[in-house]
């Protein structure tokens, strides 16, 4: 049979696509063992590791006519296999070299998968340099095309003989060989022979049994997985064996190629028994489901209360083992959602590289906790603010060789990029150690743009935290490298949109340090519940600072700025829940109600005056968007045990509602020195 | 709500040749007046429960309730007209419905009847001064000897920013206690 355009249909598609999948997985292998060597891992098993990605990426490349892929991959290879064999050394400019060549690959792959042509001559000096190694050391290479498109084939095109003989039962489950006989034909050349010996005579024949087998040959591109995809289903209700006759090419060849792929296929095996690929979706119905049953548990619970222990033990007993058993369902499930941040850390070092070589410095960069586990919401959004972080570090932080050895330091700059489960919260820290904040020449631009009063004195820190201001990402003091129209202040305003906090530490002439803290998830929040009047509300247990029922003699008003209260020496604004939501038959009085002390990034430390704490709870986040619109200081929704609805304070904004509601006084220039600098105090 | 979402109403001439698509309503009442709402919208009618207050929301937004995990504002129907705020007992009946692609619940009096309407039977809700925009009403329709005005639930709910246009007084805060 000859190749026909069914080659073109779907399945080789599918394929493709799969092929595309891996080939990120693989990268993303190739980019992690190189890192390692790189660190001094140089033992046999890293590049074996290094190697074998590179020859996957190639065989399928071949597999899928990518010639320039196939053609770059082969030189990397044949590098990757001479170091291998210890034929060139490893030596710090073939490792720089190989680095760089894994980054042209990783462009070359992704060029191939949106079918894009290369520029003309892309990596050809890295091809080059990869041969003159070679070619260094006394190795042959073959790089003629010829060759190449040889190889490409020997790839493309193996002969695989398939016996199979279902079974009578793979008939009764509604399974049809011609089916699959059709699907094989689509996968490449097909030669068919049945095996028609076991057909008993007509009046012998039961119409349901299965009585005939097949031997198939195929000459096929695809890997041998996909043919066995072909039979998934059916596996287990036939006889069914698939060998390798031979490959187009020499023998040698197939023998080394069929070793790779056996060696690969062993690797995906294992894979498979790991982990299983699921719809996002899927999980985030199961993240939902869970949170109804989180809230049906609490609502029982809180019957059961109420019912005397001993007239109903047995139900009190299954009520507990319910919340116990909920709760771990819920910690279970949201795990499922949680990923390594190695998936955004990776991404770091060749930024890194690229923008080390643009800017002519030398930098390296060191990733520790790359498997500190985050929700997958949250590291989606931190691809951005952490990318911006490193190119800020690298721009502004770390010098220049000559100016660093000038200082007495190593010409080589480090960043460190580390990450750390600490009390509930993932804590991200990008430090380096470059030149650290000018602070004599961040306080001059902020009095020059009227940011901080001329003469206010501020400490280092509130100094540092300057430069989350939004009006501090212009001009000067930014380079077209991390000047691309995004500033610390949109870091600071991406982070706190995940519920983060960001901070920074910074010593000048020996670097900075840039921390962040984010939730573990967004799905579900620890909340103080309180009442106001007869409404109830969640305060985020994050915020909360302390609780308190002040003295009368520590409630000061300030004209103009409403009432403070005296804590430790600090005047704190309160904010009366009550006026800020017009809540009737609310209490009102701080001293007979209670303050809770609230802490947030762009409002600093307030009171917010409430009647009364219900407890402390942990609550499913749910969106008033969805059906409604937002609320101004509202963040969200969730239900409480008793079925009835609550909102979530957004405590950032509530003394801002507050301000603006007491009839849009400005503030005093005055005013605004002591809140910019409270600001600066807080975030630090 | 999205206009493709059901048979569209139409007036005068072109209404023949969709005579024969009658149109269902479920009718509810505010005070004596008998309304009307395209039956394909209506997810579930449900009695009063008590609502969660959204702070400085208008006076028609009544709060919000938990309808098996989700949550659902309720909008008071007769404050939404501008006719009164209604005083809700456990009497009192919420009807939810599909608006585009929210779910909202309306606070009415009572739920009365489902009827049956050619659409050739709608008429123009004439301008007589009556309280009630017009965008919320989409015609009248005569049956028997009641009149029942046909309510439009993308007048409502259309604009999606309408209901917050007119936040609540607001106490004067911070202000000196």
């Amino acid at each position: 049979m000859p190749v026909t355009s069914e080659q073109e249909a779907y399945p080789v598609a599918q394929f493709r696509k799969t092929y595309f999948e891996e080939c990120a997985e693989l990268l993303d292998a190739l980019q992690s063992n190189l890192e390692l060597l790189s660190s001094g891992r140089e033992d046999e098993e890293t590049l074996h590791a290094i190697f074998r990605s590179v020859h996957s990426i190639k065989g399928g490349a071949g597999a899928f006519g990518c010639t320039d892929l196939v053609a770059f991959s082969h030189t990397f290879e044949s590098l990757l296999d001479a170091l291998r064999d210890q034929k060139v050394a490893a030596s710090q400019e073939i490792k720089q070299l190989l680095l760089r060549a894994s980054d042209a690959l990783a462009d070359i792959v992704h060029a191939a998968r949106l079918e894009q042509p290369l520029p003309p001559n892309f990596a050809a000096d890295i091809s080059v340099a990869m041969r003159d190694a070679l070619l260094g050391a006394g190795q042959a290479i073959d790089v003629a095309v010829g060759s190449v498109a040889a190889e490409t084939r020997s790839l493309s095109e193996q002969k695989y003989r398939v016996r199979f003989r279902p079974h009578t039962e793979m008939l009764r489950k509604a399974n049809e060989p011609l089916l699959l006989i059709r699907q094989l034909r689509k996968l490449g050349t097909l030669t068919i022979e049945a095996d028609s010996s076991s057909l008993p005579p007509l009046e012998a024949l039961d119409p349901e049994s299965a009585y005939l087998s097949w031997t198939f040959t195929l000459e096929t591109a695809v890997p041998r997985g996909a043919l066995q995809d072909v039979f998934e289903f059916v596996e287990d209700d036939c006889d069914l064996e698939i060998e390798l006759l031979e490959a187009a090419a020499g023998p040698a060849e197939a023998a080394a190629s069929d070793a790779g792929s056996v060696v690969a296929s062993a690797v995906a095996q294992v894979s498979v028994a790991q982990s299983i690929r699921v719809d996002v979706d899927k999980v985030d119905r199961l993240v939902n489901l869970v949170g109804e049953l989180v809230i049906s548990q609490a609502m029982l619970t809180e019957q059961g209360l109420s019912l005397p222990a001993d007239t109903y033990p047995q139900l009190i007993q299954g009520i507990e083992a319910l919340a116990q058993s909920a709760r771990e369902l819920q910690e279970s499930v949201m795990a499922i959602r949680a990923q390594p941040v190695k998936s955004v850390f990776a991404r770091m070092p060749r930024i890194v590289r690229e923008l080390a070589a643009t800017l002519g410095k030398e930098v390296r960069i060191v990733t520790s906790g790359e498997m500190t586990e985050i929700d997958k919401t949250v590291i989606e959004q931190l691809n951005d603010p952490l990318t911006h972080m490193i190119r800020n570090a690298l721009d502004h932080g770390i010098e220049p060789p000559s100016e660093r050895v000038a200082a007495g330091k190593p010409r080589q700059g480090t960043i460190l990029l580390s990450a750390a489960q600490r009390s509930g919260r993932i804590v991200i820290e990008v430090s380096d150690d470059g030149r650290g904040i000018n602070r004599e020449k961040i306080l001059a631009k902020a009095q020059a743009r009227g940011l901080v009063p001329a003469g206010a004195s501020l400490s280092e820190d509130e100094i540092d935290n300057l430069i989350f201001l939004p009006a501090f990402s212009t001009a000067e003091v930014i380079t077209s490298i991390s000047g691309r129209g995004v500033g610390m202040d949109v870091v600071k305003r991406n982070v706190q949109a995940l519920g983060g906090r960001i901070s920074v530490r910074s010593r000048f002439g020996h670097g900075s340090s840039f921390t962040l803290s984010l939730p573990l998830t967004l799905a579900v929040v620890d909340g103080m519940v309180v009442s106001v009047g007869r409404e109830t509300f969640i305060i985020p247990l994050v915020a909360i600072v302390e609780n308190l029922r002040p003295q009368t003699s520590d409630i000061h008003p300030i004209v103009g700025r409403g009432n403070v209260l005296a804590l430790r020496g600090e005047y704190l604004p309160l904010v009366y829940l009550h006026r800020v939501f017009s809540i009737g038959d609310a209490i009102g009085d701080p001293c007979r109600g209670i303050v809770i002390i609230v802490q947030s990034e762009s409002a600093g430390r307030v009171g917010i005056v409430v009647d009364e704490l219900l407890g402390q709870q942990q609550v499913v986040v749910k969106s008033l968007e969805a059906n409604y619109e937002p609320v101004d200081g509202i963040s969200g929704a969730t239900i409480l045990g008793n079925g009835r609805v609550a909102l979530i304070l957004d405590v950032a904004r509530l003394h801002e509602i507050d301000v603006r509601g007491t009839g849009g006084r400005l503030p005093s220039p005055d005013q605004f020195k002591i809140e910019t600098a409270k600001d600066i105090v807080d975030a630090a | 709500m999205q206009p493709d979402s059901k048979p569209a109403i139409h007036f005068g001439q072109e209404s023949a040749a969709v005579s024969e698509n009658v149109q269902q309503f479920i009718t509810f009442t505010l005070g004596d007046e008998e309304y009307g709402i395209d039956i394909m919208v209506v997810r579930e009618i449900k009695g009063w429960t008590e609502t969660t207050m959204i702070p400085n929301a208008p006076a028609h937004v009544r709060g919000v309730i938990n309808l098996r995990g989700i949550i659902v504002p309720i909008f008071d129907l007769r404050a939404r007209f501008g006719v009164g705020v209604t005083v809700p007992t456990s009497m009192h009946v919420v009807i939810i419905v599909a608006a585009g692609t929210r779910t909202v619940g309306l606070l009415v009096d009572t739920v009365s009847d489902i009827i049956s309407v050619d659409p050739k039977e709608i008429r123009d809700v004439p301008d007589m001064g009556v309280p009630i925009e017009d965008q919320f009403l989409e015609g009248l329709v005569a049956i028997e000897n009641r009149m029942v005005t046909l309510v439009s639930l993308a007048g409502l709910f259309g604009t999606p920013k309408a209901s917050v246009t007119t936040t609540a007084a607001r106490a004067d805060a911070a202000v000196a206690a």
